[in-house]
């Protein structure tokens, strides 16, 4: 239980130094955010000393910056620049079609990235090998907005088998492939190498002296052995997931947070852009961590040796 | 790091490269990836010469003409030869890629060997830091130094190389950190060299292979993050003929023109695992461990 609060503990060092960077970052961008919220429209002298200090942009660097952590920590990250509307809502409104984009793609990369590693880990540098890496690397290569758009292509326009608008679960099928390919390719490469290895263990020699089939022992005594290198790898595919999600969603003209980013930086919306990634990075900090403690449910060795 | 026998005297030192090179090549993909990489390169210097038409050349009465032998990729929404453009597209995608992984080559390995070699509490936060900065996905990262420094492709490039450069900067101090417990390095220490000298001299020099080996690893990634940018819209502007901003601009007449999109995507997949599979056998060749490192 200790080694769980200590790591949750940990969390807040860096996400204090992810919102600082952030808040360093957006002061530096040139231009009167007064004149960028205006976007143009005439203003007397007066409205605009009157919106400064509205947005508390007349008081001290150092004070901003101490309020802006405050607000950040409570979840509160001003009002957008373009819609006047909290931040902080219009993010959770988009979350939801994100996060479901964001678990379809991982459940692709997962089983795809399993399936490729499994079958190129039995049978080491024979063609079946050869031919599941090629095809992974070709995941970690293929431009995914490229993808995303020959999907539609083909599987939308021309064969008609999936839809490509709409918010049902058949309209997430195209783009989870998107964002999954690229996340089979490398899980691929990692499964088959933590499989190689595994399977050269004593009891893998063991099961097979039992007798067990080669399927039974893949499947029930090297995988799961074989499988924390590849979960550790999951959590920085968590940041790929994110700009998968953003690329997609722009080529599938999907609504969420993605989309939402892009827009932001094209209309100068600094505030959204600030809210969208401290979400961004607290979430990401904070799946990383859910998995370290994941390490514990796959090999209960981890928890224990730590845990003590 | 191996260690090199000490008076490596000219001719075997070339048997050993000659032994690299040819070991380099046993491997169908690589030396595919190569014949691929130098065609690519051929074709973008000698894109002047080989274009059939001038890149931003329109023609009214050949607009979004399909693949033919007079236009062998088509022609676009403003009747330009898709192939003419891509040729100079090659231009951007590979410059703009080198000059991406050479921005942040140079910034994370200085980074890099800096916090490693003078190590303490410069090396403790300076590990912390990148750690924070590798936290950040690499697109939203770019996506926020572009917000910041405005669109463009040399933003993306800086944009790009910034979110790219911790990687390097962490890979370098873990080298370096192996290097410096190296006799040589005690030793030149006991000669009196300089701490600027023996970073230059001695410590830079052994990790060359593994930069070599992540720049290639890294190549991919950028020419595939600078073209995503361009696609969204954050880099290249139309009319550059960059793939990825190609790639944007075709995306609206997929369903009648197919023939836009279809060609700059597939320049740019297999530019990218060109480089990939060179990079995967380089090292394989020169740094058998940089790959799990990366």
């Amino acid at each position: 239980m200790t080694y769980f609060l200590r790591r949750l503990i940990t969390i807040v060092p860096v996400l204090f130094i992810a919102w600082t960077l952030v808040f360093l970052v957006l002061q530096v961008i040139p231009g009167d955010p007064v004149n960028l919220m205006l976007a143009g429209r005439p203003a007397s002298e007066e409205v605009r000393a009157n919106e400064r200090k509205r947005l508390g942009l007349d008081r001290p660097v150092l004070e901003r910056y101490v309020l802006f952590l405050a607000n950040a920590a409570q979840g509160d990250l001003g009002e957008s620049y373009r819609t006047r509307q909290p931040v902080g809502t219009m993010i959770l409104e988009q979350a939801g079609p994100t996060l479901r984009l964001a678990l379809g793609g991982l459940i692709v990369g997962v089983v795809v990235g399993i399936v490729l590693g499994i079958l190129a880990g039995m049978r080491p540098n024979t063609w079946i090998d050869t031919t599941c890496m090629m095809l992974a690397l070709a995941g970690v290569s293929l431009p995914s907005f490229w993808i995303g758009m020959l999907l539609i292509y083909v599987f939308g326009m021309t064969l008609g088998w999936a839809p490509i608008v709409g918010g049902g679960f058949a309209a997430l099928i195209l783009p989870s492939i998107t964002v999954g390919l690229y996340i089979a390719g490398g899980f691929a490469r990692l499964v088959r190498s933590s499989i190689i290895e595994a399977l050269n263990q004593d009891y893998i020699r063991t099961a097979r002296a039992k007798g067990l089939g080669p399927a039974k022992v893949v499947l029930k005594h090297a995988l799961r052995n074989a499988m924390i290198p590849p979960v550790t790898l999951l959590g920085v595919q968590i940041a790929v997931l994110i700009g998968g999600a953003v690329v997609t969603e722009n080529v599938f003209a999907r609504p969420g947070l993605g989309t939402m980013l892009v827009q932001a930086v094209l209309s100068k919306d600094l505030p959204l852009v600030q809210a969208l990634v401290v979400y961004t990075t607290a979430a990401y900090v904070i799946i990383n961590v859910a998995i370290d403690m994941l390490y514990g449910l796959i090999d209960p060795r981890i928890a224990a040796g730590r845990g003590a | 790091m191996s260690v090199t026998a000490a008076p490596a005297g000219e001719p075997r030192r070339r048997s050993r490269r000659l032994r690299t090179v040819r070991r380099f090549f046993r491997h169908p993909g690589a030396t595919g990836a190569v014949v691929v990489l130098v065609l690519l390169v051929v074709g973008a210097i000698f894109a002047p010469l080989i274009a059939p038409y001038d890149f931003v050349a329109t023609d009214m009465l050949a607009r979004l003409k399909p693949p033919s032998a007079e236009h062998l990729f088509g022609t676009d929404l403003h009747g330009r030869d898709i192939f003419s453009r891509m040729l100079f597209g090659a231009r951007y995608s590979l410059a703009v890629g080198f000059a991406t992984v050479a921005l942040a080559l140079v910034v994370g390995a200085s980074v890099g060997i800096l916090i490693g070699y003078t190590g303490g509490r410069v090396d403790e936060w300076g590990s912390r830091f990148l750690d924070v900065l590798l936290g950040f996905p690499a697109i939203v990262m770019a996506i926020l130094v572009v917000a910041v420094l405005g669109v463009g492709l040399v933003n993306v490039v800086i944009a790009v190389a910034i979110s790219h450069m911790p990687r390097f900067a962490r890979v370098v101090r873990g080298a370096v950190l192996v290097t410096k417990e190296q006799l040589y390095v005690e030793s030149a220490q006991a000669l009196g060299a300089s701490r600027l000298r023996i970073m230059a001299r001695h410590v830079f020099p052994n990790i060359v292979p593994t930069l070599i080996v992540l720049g290639t690893l890294d190549l991919g990634n950028a020419i595939l993050g600078t073209a995503t940018l361009s696609f969204l819209g954050l880099g290249a502007q139309p009319p550059t003929p960059e793939w990825g901003a190609m790639l944007n601009s075709g995306r609206e007449y997929m369903r009648y023109a197919p023939w836009l999109m279809l060609f700059p995507g597939l320049a740019l997949f297999i530019t990218v695992m060109a480089v990939n599979l060179l990079g995967d056998r380089l090292a394989q060749v020169l740094d058998p461990r940089a790959k799990d490192r990366a």
